[in-house]
């Protein structure tokens, strides 16, 4: 098991005067394995992007634990859990004028002793996840001169360079018109494909996770509704009950996956 | 797919959890050098503010020649030049030095921490603070028993720190950065409410006092010989000692606090040592020069434009940088009117506000 995930509880702390929030994710317990293809599906604000920055160590359970190869990843120190794990988070503005080459080279840090400086082979790395993400003809461009697509593509450049072997997206494909969806499916099917990269994916295109995953979890308030493989959990009778909708799911012949159409409102 | 890949799948790499890789050779290209670039902005930095320490106390009232300054075999008593050069004009010089890569630097480590380029140490309030901490000791003459030297470079620090914990409250609070609204709404009530404290302190002071700091907040930098500079310098090489500290930080936090969480780093540590040193440096700067304006903003805006945004070439070329222009800037003030001496806080406020507001309407 590369990750595994224990009875996480996370609330966001409460701010002033205001009493503590309820728990935004409550008692979720998953396993990622190496290679896998996990989704996580769930409505606006069912906790999907909390439970992936827990399980990036990004923030710290109230209660449970996550582990990596066994080991919690307190106990591993930040860089070591960056080495081998990645996050793309939902949007990236930097507020500043960084090239799409600059931004990828952050992926090198934690690999960096503290004040060295990216060598000869960082670049080299940096390049070729350029070249992976079919990035690399614009990497002296500034990141912000970018389209969405374009940008996206740099973000999973930049955790590729990374070279983690566990790839966590936030919601990928949201911002993106079919076309760049698209492109992001080939493209993270292949990463998968060529460099066994184990890939967790939240989002709420069904369609999406349908296309890229072998497994979904399905999240409810910030709890686990099930947990399996897709063409399992990812029935009409858990998508009602999960988004209170009526709706068609088959399978694609041509797109070779499950495909979900919304017909109706329960 | 190169060879670099192999093993980014994990299974059976034992060896990839074992700290930062250990250094081997890359491989060979005519790919540009980060480490070079590093390295070649910061001796250029390093040459430009000491080149203009050197020439700056040519220039004058009194022309004075570099090589008979220097000259080792005239006796002191009789060197003129040497007097000008060393006594008269070289501590204004270094203390010119000393406040502008200061502010510079902080002006740098704000923008990258509130994630906004237009955040500054004068615009947010925090030279107020530190103007009023270092009011309150100038005008009620309360010392340090431990160490009445650096009585007011630390009281402008407390001031500097106090207003950092209103602006870092309120970063706190907004997750996503500050807009430049709310930056700017920030900066101007926290100023007008430091202002009339400030007043309030030169209201209770006696007017010998009061016509002597107005002069200060002005910004001036016509420290009387070396010892307010030995005073304020071991604040900002502390300061300075952190900055260093802080550049891979501050390019992810840049993009956020949890793109930095994601490439491990701490962000609320590294955002306290930030906020920290910037107060430290904002409250050296002002201790010796008074709230001088606009040096945050023109000097790193600058500095971007010419090496990018990368805060591992910004942060030292911002600190040589600095240095060299508030230089420039206080020779201006001396000759500008000889001689009359106007502020040097009047004569950044004058190029440094025109820039401010142009750089907001590029903005939109």
């Amino acid at each position: 098991m590369l990750l595994s995930a224990r009875d996480l509880t996370f609330a966001y702390p409460a701010r002033g005067w205001r009493a503590g929030a309820a728990p935004v994710v409550r008692g979720v317990s998953l396993d990622v394995s190496p290679g896998d293809r996990l989704g996580i599906l769930g409505p606006n604000g069912s906790g999907k992007t909390t439970l992936l920055k827990l399980l990036a160590g990004v923030l710290t359970p109230d209660a449970g634990q996550v582990a990596l190869d066994g080991r919690p990843l307190p106990s591993l120190g930040r860089a070591a859990v960056a080495r081998r794990i990645a996050m793309v988070p939902q949007d990236t503005h930097p507020a500043f004028d960084y090239t799409a080459l600059e931004l990828v080279l952050m992926g090198r840090y934690p690999h960096l002793r503290p004040f060295e400086v990216e060598g000869a082979d960082d670049l080299a790395i940096a390049l070729d996840a350029m070249e992976a993400t079919g990035t690399a003809p614009f990497a002296d461009r500034p990141f912000l001169s970018l389209s969405g697509g374009e940008r996206q593509r740099v973000v999973i450049a930049a955790a590729l360079a990374q070279q983690a072997e566990l790839l966590l997206l936030d919601e990928p494909t949201t911002s993106l018109d079919p076309g760049y969806q698209l492109e992001v499916v080939e493209l993270l099917r292949r990463l998968h494909a060529e460099r066994g990269v184990a890939l967790v994916v939240s989002t709420h295109d069904l369609n999406f996770a349908a296309a890229l995953c072998d497994r979904v979890a399905l999240l409810q308030q910030g709890a686990l509704l099930a947990c399996g493989r897709t063409q399992e959990v990812l029935t009409a009778d858990a998508i009602g009950r999960l988004y209170g909708i009526e709706a068609d799911v088959r399978f694609h012949e041509r797109a070779g996956h499950l495909t979900v159409v919304p017909v109706a409102r329960r | 797919m190169t060879l670099m890949f192999v093993g980014a799948g994990g299974r059976g790499s034992g060896a990839r959890d074992q700290g930062p890789r250990a250094r081997g050779q890359g491989p060979v290209g005519a790919a540009p050098s980060i480490r070079r670039r590093v390295a070649v902005v910061s001796t250029v930095s390093v040459l430009a503010a000491l080149g203009a320490c050197v020439l700056a106390p040519l220039a004058g009232s009194t022309p004075i020649s570099l090589a008979r300054a220097l000259d080792p075999s005239i006796p002191w008593t009789e060197n003129v030049d040497a007097q000008i050069f060393f006594v008269a004009r070289l501590p204004r010089v270094l203390a010119a030095a000393l406040v502008g890569s200061a502010l510079a630097a902080a002006g740098v480590v704000f923008q990258a921490l509130l994630r906004n380029p237009l955040a500054t140490p004068f615009t947010l309030g925090i030279s107020a603070g530190a103007a009023l901490g270092a009011m309150l000791a100038l005008t009620f003459g309360a010392t340090l028993a431990a160490a009445a030297w650096a009585t007011v470079p630390l009281a402008s620090f407390a001031g500097a720190a106090a207003a950092v914990l209103v602006v870092y409250a309120m970063a706190v609070a907004r997750r996503r950065g500050f807009s430049t609204d709310v930056l700017l709404l920030a900066g101007v009530t926290l100023n007008s409410l430091l202002s009339a404290l400030i007043l309030l302190v030169q209201y209770f002071a006696d007017v010998t006092q009061a016509l002597q700091t107005v002069r200060w907040l002005l910004g001036d930098l016509d420290v009387a010989g070396y010892a307010p500079l030995l005073a304020a310098l071991p604040m900002v090489a502390a300061a300075c000692a952190l900055f260093f500290t802080l550049p891979r930080a501050l390019n992810l936090l840049a993009l956020g606090p949890d793109h930095a969480a994601a490439r491990g780093i701490d962000p609320l540590r590294a955002q306290r040592v930030a906020f920290f040193s910037a107060s430290l440096a904002t409250g050296a700067a002002v201790s010796v020069g008074g709230p001088i304006g606009f040096i945050g903003i023109v000097v790193p805006h600058l500095v971007r434009l010419l090496v990018g945004a990368d805060h591992r070439v910004v942060l030292p070329a911002s600190l040589g940088f600095g240095a060299a222009f508030l230089i420039a800037c206080d020779l201006v003030s001396r000759t500008m009117l000889a001689p009359v001496e106007v502020p040097v806080g009047i004569v950044t406020a004058l190029t440094g506000g025109p820039f401010f507001l142009w750089l907001l309407i590029r903005r939109g």
